[in-house]
């Protein structure tokens, strides 16, 4: 089928996997507040049978396969009319497989969650299903204005999720924590876009590129944008010094919300960042002005993350700092700016989503679906009395801390070459120096699990782990270690969505600013 | 006079948004955000958006501050409270960073003065001229912006849910 964007009703066929998870999500909020669902979340516990709220998920997962199935479908499209507002490329199409599996995963853990805590499951359920639609429109916006609207509906929903358990005062403050500081930050994209259209004339990110690279435009009003929209995406991403929400709102958010914002949260505002400032911003002359505050973005965020996280003693509060520190690494892709780096840069994205999503699905299950237990010492010993989840969370660990055979090990490696593609040096022995220090903390954790010896015994008889999130873990680790042993394939995979993306101008300067 | 006029408002705006972190009581506060969207307002005018300052005035400084103002003295919230902003240290910092930028930016266009309209201002007056006050709004958001349209009801359709969410009674 060909899409011509100069007819307005086409836009339901580009949009036709955002469409579906907006539907959907309408109808599982009104399906949510109908007979049965209704009084679901004032039930006094043990009054609630369980299993009652897990259709709304199933139903949140069934249209999650159906945007899957819409996804694959736009493969085999070809649009007319590059400049459109939403890109139908296959850049779009990789990260919106990865929102998509983050969502997947992220609704198979929160059955019990939801069920425990006695969530409200439709507008839980809803409300992930509209930050999806959110983050695809983030990657499919080729318009800065699409840009904006797509991370104001993911954040909201977000923000939302996040306070989402009311019985909980650590989720409230959390969630106002997050709202106060989005909303300051948005500000700052906000303006940032503003100045862009005052320097350019276009919101449109490839009219953008068009006009800088044929010399147009006031650099000073340029810079002074590129600096605002470096904030307002550098604060979605949680780079250090913007990173000040993380780890209060993943350790306060409820923790499904916690394990899958980490991951798709940070995912969309990656692929955003990467395609404004590599298709908008590509132009060599201003490269120039973004490369130096991007390279110690990157460099300040890895070192500075790593060293934090050496000291938490609350798991949730360590995984934080660990993801911010993933953040710095993946800046190091967006300094380096060429299709190597932005292909590695999806490939990470798509390890991250996988190990990100299971630590955090032990983490929860160890904490019997509520907040308890997150301590680190509170691990002596889970791995001879929980096999099971023993060997998954060290798996995890060592993806997360980059071991070879691994898929963070691979993903590390696409992203040093990437680097190394630009001649950023520098930066690429920052990165490795980084993760040789993250490796004391991530096998902390393991050294807790197998080589201490618990002072009582017993403590773990109590975690369950239900079907669908045994489920989700167990495809979560075979993906980690089929992409680290045979990477190829994926890739592949993502270095073919790069295809087509736009103009780079990596390679530039290679040397630390 | 256009510029004299303008440096006015913008002084007044950000008075007034300095007025609503630092007033006493949130009806004070309120005030305060009334004055800023109003000189907003009257920047919108110099600018020849006159359809933007007439929704300005209806919509912010009117609707929606009023329902502001109704909702605080229903709740009873107009007695005065004790200041919760953080002083000493980081306050002294934020001040000393925005002026750090302030004189990056006044060094930065001091350098390169803007004195001709850029791409954008060209862009914007070509619209007026070819449309109006209102059609330059009006013709390109249910034509050209007709999918970051629909994309806002879905924004708005969200917050709803998110409000009603967090604010429902409920639990314990």
């Amino acid at each position: 089928m060909i899409i011509d964007f100069s007819r307005q009703l086409h836009y339901v066929w580009a949009l036709l996997p955002e469409i579906i998870l907006c539907v959907s999500g309408m109808v599982i909020l009104v399906v949510g507040v109908t007979g049965k669902y209704r009084e679901a979340h004032l039930a006094v516990e043990g009054e609630l049978e369980p299993g009652r709220s897990d259709d709304l998920g199933w139903l949140a997962l069934l249209s999650l396969l159906a945007a899957a199935v819409a996804n694959a479908w736009l493969y085999g499209v070809t649009e007319v009319g590059v400049n459109s507002m939403i890109a139908v490329d296959r850049f779009r199409l990789f990260s919106n497989w990865i929102f998509l599996l983050a969502a997947v995963l992220g609704i198979l853990i929160s059955f019990a969650y939801v069920y425990r805590q006695r969530l409200q499951a439709g507008e839980f359920y809803a409300l992930i299903l509209f930050a999806t639609a959110g983050m695809m429109f983030m990657a499919g916006a080729r318009d800065l204005i699409v840009v904006f609207l797509g991370l104001e509906v993911m954040s909201i929903a977000v923000y939302a999720l996040t306070a989402f358990n009311r019985r909980d005062r650590k989720s409230a403050e959390a969630g106002l924590k997050y709202f106060l500081l989005g909303a300051f930050s948005t500000g700052f994209l906000l303006y940032g876009i503003a100045l862009v259209y005052g320097a350019t004339g276009s919101t449109n990110v490839a009219v953008i590129g068009e006009i800088i690279s044929s010399g147009e435009g006031s650099r000073s009003l340029l810079s002074a944008a590129i600096a605002l929209l470096t904030i307002g995406f550098a604060f979605k991403v949680s780079a250090i010094p913007f990173h000040m929400w993380t780890p209060d709102v993943y350790e306060g958010a409820p923790a499904p919300v916690t394990a899958w914002m980490s991951a798709a949260v940070k995912a969309a505002g990656f692929v955003a960042f990467l395609r404004v400032f590599m298709v908008g911003f590509g132009d060599h002359s201003i490269y120039a002005l973004w490369y130096p505050i991007l390279w110690w973005l990157a460099a300040i965020t890895m070192v500075g993350a790593n060293l934090i996280a050496l000291v938490q003693t609350n798991i949730k509060r360590m995984l934080a700092y660990s993801s911010i520190a993933h953040a710095g690494y993946l800046l190091v892709a967006i300094a380096a700016a060429n299709e190597t780096a932005a292909a590695g840069m999806l490939f990470y994205l798509l390890v991250y989503t996988l190990m990100n999503i299971g630590a955090f699905a032990i983490v929860m299950s160890v904490s019997h679906h509520s907040e308890e237990r997150l301590y680190i010492d509170d691990y002596v010993g889970l791995g001879w009395s929980q096999p099971l989840l023993g060997v998954l969370l060290t798996v995890f660990l060592l993806s997360l801390a980059g071991f070879p055979g691994t898929g963070g090990f691979m993903g590390k490696i696409y992203l040093l070459l990437g680097a190394a593609e630009s001649d950023l040096w520098t930066l690429s022995v920052i990165l490795v120096l980084t993760t040789v220090v993250s490796y004391w903390y991530y096998l902390r954790i393991a050294w807790v699990m197998w080589m201490k010896n618990p002072e009582v015994t017993g403590q773990y008889d109590r975690i369950t782990v239900p079907l669908p999130m045994r489920f989700a873990l167990l495809v979560s680790v075979g993906l980690i270690l089929y992409i680290g042993i045979l990477p190829s394939g994926a890739l592949e995979f993502a270095r073919a969505s790069i295809e087509g993306l736009g103009t780079f101008g990596g390679g530039l300067l290679g040397q630390a600013p | 006079m256009i510029e004299v006029l303008f440096y006015v408002f913008a002084a007044v705006a950000l008075g007034g948004a300095l007025g609503v972190v630092w007033a006493k009581s949130p009806v004070g506060s309120l005030l305060y955000m009334v004055a800023t969207l109003a000189s907003l307002a009257c920047i919108f005018v110099l600018l020849e958006a006159h359809f933007l300052a007439a929704i300005q005035v209806i919509v912010y400084a009117g609707a929606i501050m009023v329902l502001f103002l109704f909702v605080i003295m229903l709740l009873n919230l107009g007695h005065d409270y004790q200041r919760d902003l953080k002083g000493g240290a980081f306050s002294l910092l934020s001040f000393v960073i925005i002026g750090l930028m302030a004189g990056v930016l006044v060094r930065q266009f001091g350098e390169n003065a803007i004195t001709e309209p850029t791409a954008g201002g060209r862009a914007i007056d070509a619209a007026l001229a070819q449309h109006g006050a209102v059609g330059a709004i009006a013709q390109p958001l249910y034509t050209t912006y007709v999918v970051p349209f629909e994309i806002t009801g879905v924004l708005l359709l969200v917050a709803i849910v998110g409000a009603l969410v967090l604010a429902k009674k409920g639990g314990q």
